[in-house]
C-alpha cells in the first residue's frame, strides 16, 4: 500500500472511530440551518427566499469545523514528522487526509442537506439535486479549507485564524453553489452553476494540496 | 539578481533607506496636497455629477494603490519563498497595513461617492466593490497570520504562502463575482461613458503619484522599524546571555 493511501485509510478509521467525528459538523449544520425560521419568521415564502442561501452558508461553516484538527493533531503527536521523514510527498498526504475527511464528514453533510432543504420549505422534487450540490460544494469547501488548516496547524486555538484565512477562498463556491440551489428552487437551468461549482471543487482538489503541503513543511521544521 | 543582492545586506539597506524613507514620505505628502488642491478647487466640475465627482481624486488613486500594494506584497512573498530573501519578508509585512489602509480608504470614499450617484452606500451587485471587499479580508487575514505564529520565521513562510494563494484567488473572485451578476440578472449602474479630459486627469495622476511615493516612504519607515526591532531583540538576548 502506498504512503498516501495508507494515510487515507488511517484517517478514515480515525474519523469514524469514537469522538463522534462527523456527527458534530452534521449536528452544527442542522442546528444552524434550523435557526433560520427563528430569525426570518416561519412564513413559507420568506423561508423559500432565505432557505437556499442559509443552507449553503451553513454548509460552508460546517465544513470549517473539522479543519482545526485536520493537521493539528498529527503535528502535535509527531505523525506529520513521520510522514515527512518517510519519503512520501506531503502533497499526497495533504490530499489524502483532506479527501478522507471529506468522505467521513462531507458525505453525511450532503445526506442531511435535502432534509434541511425540505424543512425550509424547499421543493421536495429538487432534494436529490440539493444532495448532489452539497456533495460537490463540500468537496470544494474541504479542499480550500485545507490550505487554512495547514497554515494554522501550528497555532493554538487556530480555528478563528482558519476562518479568516479560508472564508475569502470560499467566495466562488459560495456564489456558484447557492446559484445552483436558487436555480433549482425557481425551476430554472441549474446545470451551469452546478458545473461551475464542480469546477471550483476540481480546482481546489488539484491546487490546494500543494499550498497545504508547503505550509505543513513550514510547520514541521 | 544584482539589485536584490545589494538589498540583501540589512546594514547597507539601513544606510540607504534612511533618506529615501523620509524623502518619499515628504514628496508624497506634497504631491497629494498639491493634487487634492488642484482637484478640489481648480479642476472643472463634472458636467454630469457636479462637484460630487471630485471625490474621485482621492478614491481612484487609493484603489490603484490597494492593488499595487497587494501586487508588491505578492512579489515580495514570491522572492521570499524562492530565494529566502530576508528583506523580502520584512517588505511584505511592512506593506500590508498600508495596503489595507488604502483599501479601506478606497472602500469608504467609494461608498460616500456611491450614495449621491447610485443612491446607495453599498451595491452588492457590483463586481468591483465586492471583489475589493474580499481583497480587504485577505489583507486582514495576512496581517492576522503574522500575529498568530510563534516564531517570525514560521510567520514569514505562512504569510507568504497566504499572500500568493490570495493573489491567485483575487482574479478568480473577480470573475466569479462578475458571473454572479449575470446569473442573478442584476442591474448595471454607471451607464454614462467616462470621457475624462486633461483637466480631470492631471490632478488625479498627481495624487496617484503622491500615494505611490507615500506608500514607498511609509513602507520603508515600517521596514526600518522592523529591522531595528529585530536588532533590539537580538541585543537584549545577547545581554541576557552575558548575564
Amino acid at each position: 500500500m502506498s504512503g498516501a493511501s495508507s494515510a487515507f485509510f488511517r484517517e478514515l478509521k480515525l474519523a469514524w472511530s469514537g469522538g463522534g467525528g462527523p456527527a458534530l459538523p452534521v449536528g452544527f449544520f442542522a442546528a444552524a440551518s434550523s435557526l433560520t425560521p427563528f430569525a426570518v419568521g416561519p412564513d413559507t415564502e420568506t423561508l423559500q427566499i432565505a432557505g437556499p442561501g442559509v443552507i449553503w452558508i451553513a454548509l460552508a461553516l460546517a465544513s470549517l469545523l473539522p479543519m482545526e484538527r485536520l493537521f493539528q493533531a498529527d503535528l502535535e503527536d509527531g505523525t506529520l514528522d513521520a510522514y515527512a521523514g518517510s519519503g512520501v510527498a506531503l502533497e499526497g498526504i495533504a490530499a489524502a487526509k483532506t479527501f478522507a475527511h471529506w468522505i467521513a464528514t462531507g458525505i453525511p453533510l450532503a445526506v442531511v442537506a435535502p432534509i434541511l432543504w425540505i424543512m425550509l420549505q424547499g421543493d421536495p422534487g429538487a432534494a436529490p439535486l440539493v444532495a448532489l450540490a452539497s456533495l460537490i460544494g463540500s468537496a470544494a469547501f474541504f479542499f480550500f479549507g485545507s490550505i487554512g488548516a495547514a497554515l494554522a496547524a501550528g497555532v493554538r486555538r487556530g480555528g478563528l485564524l482558519i476562518a479568516l484565512v479560508t472564508l475569502p477562498l470560499y467566495v466562488p463556491t459560495m456564489i456558484f453553489g447557492a446559484a445552483a440551489l436558487y436555480a433549482a428552487a425557481g425551476g430554472e437551468d441549474w446545470s451551469t452553476p452546478l458545473m461551475l461549482t464542480g469546477a471550483a471543487a476540481l480546482f481546489g482538489m488539484a491546487s490546494a494540496p500543494f499550498a497545504a503541503a508547503m505550509a505543513l513543511r513550514t510547520a514541521i521544521d | 539578481m544584482a539589485v536584490m543582492s545589494i538589498f540583501a545586506n540589512p546594514h547597507r539597506f539601513m544606510a540607504m533607506s534612511k533618506w529615501f524613507a523620509w524623502g518619499f514620505t515628504a514628496l508624497g505628502v506634497a504631491l497629494i496636497g498639491y493634487g487634492v488642491f488642484q482637484g478640489l478647487f481648480v479642476a472643472p466640475a463634472d458636467y454630469q455629477q457636479g462637484d460630487a465627482a471630485r471625490i474621485m481624486y482621492i478614491h481612484v488613486g487609493s484603489m490603484w494603490l490597494s492593488l499595487f500594494a497587494y501586487a508588491f506584497m505578492a512579489g515580495a512573498s514570491f522572492v521570499s519563498i524562492v530565494w529566502r530573501h530576508a528583506l523580502a519578508d520584512v517588505a511584505a509585512k511592512s506593506a500590508a497595513p498600508i495596503g489595507a489602509a488604502f483599501t479601506a480608504l478606497g472602500l469608504i470614499t467609494g461608498s460616500i461617492w456611491g450614495k449621491p450617484m447610485w443612491g446607495t452606500w453599498w451595491e452588492w451587485g457590483d463586481a468591483r466593490i465586492t471583489s475589493v471587499l474580499i481583497m480587504f479580508f485577505v489583507y486582514l487575514a495576512y496581517i492576522a497570520i503574522w500575529q498568530a505564529m510563534e516564531t517570525p520565521q514560521k510567520a514569514a513562510r505562512a504569510a507568504a504562502i497566504l499572500c500568493l494563494v490570495g493573489a491567485i484567488n483575487l482574479p478568480i473572485i473577480h470573475y466569479s463575482v462578475e458571473w454572479w451578476n449575470t446569473l442573478h440578472q442584476s442591474a448595471t449602474f454607471f451607464t454614462g461613458e467616462e470621457k475624462a479630459t486633461i483637466g480631470f486627469k492631471v490632478p488625479m495622476y498627481i495624487v496617484a503619484l503622491g500615494y505611490l511615493a507615500l506608500f514607498g516612504g511609509l513602507t520603508l519607515i515600517n521596514m526600518r522599524a522592523e529591522i531595528m526591532l529585530t536588532r533590539a531583540e537580538m541585543l537584549a538576548q545577547r545581554r541576557q546571555a552575558a548575564g
